[in-house]
């Protein structure tokens, strides 16, 4: 390997702080909604054992999905190298993409309702793939247009055809 | 015509309107027709609705015959179409993947034949249907030459095209019956008839029929020639196709070899293009898919021939697995390998069948790699090559994690060069 340097030395960007309050904010009102709905109709028609256990269930599950967020934020990274754009990701499946900025064909910068909230972004890279996997989450809106900005200057000077 | 003559705008021909209507305008006929005999006055409002929907539908038909032209002007196919809402479509010659002649079977009739331009992007094709057929060939090799003009240089003098493969017809009857596909379809037939009824069986046997149909229609007969540029596909049963596949714009090479066609030795060879496009029913055309099917089925030596021939330096070493890899995948272990020059990466797979994706490393989009929870114990991760298109990737399953990450390394660099910067 020349100057890219190896896949093991590469000093990763993180998202920012806040993408793990984020998420938690979302586990928690996904899982009060699915208990609240479901209870409630499972109230309604007299089955209130049945409330219970799902509410019970739904709760927990967020309470245990809301444990791991923190773990599951922290694989997140990326590092722009000389060629590439490196992004990780996944606690159980850990994945790793090298999208070459040659091969970008457009970048997305998303914010959802909640992301706003949080003032955060989605940058995300297309290529001619379909199966390339290049997301980086929960960026500050200003990382996030700085990023991708550089990566779409990067990607025309360096664009190569089909 | 000539060059020239392709600058002036001209209509599609005068006998598109028939074929356009085709199927439908036919089934409402034969829903007519014997109404009309028979003059049954029970259908006389169903008569009334059929004829009014064939009278809206042949008008509508000749109208947008009327105001669709076309030209090549200024590099690109030019097209105007539509009456109330006008549109002007361009496709730049530069930008053509492959250009398909596709004949249905009521074109075929009349003697006409519809040209589809296969762009670069994912929906957008230009279709001029239809065109007298001596007519589409023409325009298509005056196309594919403007083309090669504006990109590559054209070759000094043209090579006299040569037969690569022609698919022999009971080979390909064979291989359908050897598929597991029918036969689990015939297995469960069979135990619907005993215990349900023969009746229940119509439900999906006409359905299967229609795709085992479709696929003979676009297989039957298919030939591969080599021609300047690139190879010409042809083929089909009542309605034929034929598209030329410039050398240049193969995105990966795929060979297949199902299970039941090992004792034979033979194998399927597909070819994989950019862009992709809804298939054409009417057509029974199956080309719409990314993947080309340049052998239906064949012999290993008719398939390495041409594989020789799409990628002539290609990694003839194989790259096992280490033992280990048995545990994470018992049914693909053996199919398990890869190996790469600094052209070519190829990689085998597959549970049943034993499947071999060549792709150009020019071609290669993205890299991943990923390690599951299995894969971790196992110090086994997995190597994926992203190529343009959906669901096409070559894959090193289960490598050993510190050869896996040199392999990647290695990858990236070699992609890196062999990567040439657009015109």
């Amino acid at each position: 390997l020349d100057g890219n340097g190896s896949l093991d030395n590469v000093e990763w960007l993180r998202p920012s702080p806040r993408l793990a309050s984020m998420r938690r904010v979302e586990v928690a009102v996904v899982a009060v909604c699915v208990a609240l709905i479901a209870g409630g109709a499972l109230l309604a028609s007299g089955l209130w054992l049945w409330a219970a256990v799902v509410v019970v269930v739904a709760l927990a599950g967020g309470a245990v999905t809301a444990m791991l967020v923190e773990r599951r934020v922290r694989t997140w990274g990326y590092a722009e190298r000389a060629d590439d754009l490196l992004v990780q990701h996944g606690l159980l499946v850990a994945r790793l993409s090298v999208v070459p900025y040659g091969r970008m064909q457009f970048i997305d910068v998303t914010a959802g309702p909640v992301e706003r909230a949080y003032g955060l972004v989605t940058v995300k890279l297309h290529t001619a793939a379909a199966a390339t996997d290049a997301r980086i989450p929960g960026l500050t809106e200003e990382t996030g247009r700085g990023l991708r900005d550089r990566l779409a200057s990067l990607g025309e000077a360096n664009a190569s055809g089909l | 015509m000539t060059v020239a003559a392709d600058e002036l705008w001209h209509r599609l021909s005068p006998l598109s309107p028939v074929v356009r209507l085709g199927r439908g305008g036919l089934a409402i006929f034969v829903l007519v027709v014997p109404a009309l005999v028979t003059g049954h006055s029970a259908v006389d409002w169903n008569l009334a609705a059929y004829g009014g929907l064939l009278v809206v539908g042949v008008a509508g038909s000749i109208v947008s015959w009327l105001v669709t032209r076309w030209r090549v002007h200024e590099g690109a196919l030019q097209k105007e179409e539509g009456l109330v809402r006008r549109q002007s479509l361009r496709f730049p010659l530069s930008q053509i993947q492959a250009v398909d002649v596709l004949q249905p079977a009521l074109a075929r009739v009349f003697g006409l034949a519809e040209l589809r331009l296969r762009m670069g992007a994912s929906q957008s094709s230009g279709r001029l249907a239809y065109l007298p057929i001596a007519e589409a060939l023409a325009l298509r090799e005056r196309l594919l030459a403007r083309r090669e003009a504006t990109t590559e240089p054209v070759p000094a003098e043209p090579v006299p095209s040569r037969l690569l493969f022609r698919v022999s017809t009971p080979r390909l009857v064979a291989s359908f019956v050897l598929d597991l596909g029918s036969l689990a379809l015939l297995a469960i037939s069979v135990v619907v008839v005993v215990f349900v009824g023969s009746g229940a069986l119509a439900i999906w046997i006409i359905p299967a029929g229609v795709g085992i149909w479709r696929r003979i229609n676009a297989e039957y007969n298919r030939t591969v020639t080599e021609v300047p540029g690139g190879l010409h596909i042809e083929g089909g049963f009542v309605s034929t196709t034929a598209e030329t596949i410039p050398l240049g714009r193969v995105q990966a090479v795929r060979l297949t070899e199902p299970i039941l066609w090992r004792p034979f030795g033979w194998c399927r060879l597909l070819v994989v293009l950019a862009g992709r496009q809804a298939r054409d029913a009417e057509a029974g055309d199956t080309t719409g898919r990314s993947a080309r099917a340049l052998i239906p089925v064949g012999t290993a030596e008719e398939a390495a021939a041409l594989v020789r021939h799409l990628l002539p330096d290609v990694p003839l070493e194989r790259r096992r697995p280490p033992a280990r890899a048995r545990w994470k995948a018992p049914l693909s272990y053996p199919n398990l390998a890869w190996d790469t020059n600094d052209a070519v990466l190829v990689a085998t797979g597959g549970r049943l069948a034993r499947i071999t994706s060549w792709v150009p490393l020019e071609k290669v989009q993205s890299l991943r790699r990923e390690r599951g929870p299995v894969q971790r114990r196992l110090r086994l991760e997995t190597i994926r090559v992203d190529v343009a298109g959906r669901g096409v990737r070559a894959s090193l399953r289960d490598r050993d994690i510190v050869e896996g990450e040199q392999a990647l390394g290695e990858l990236v660099e070699l992609c890196r060069r062999a990567r040439r910067p657009a015109a």
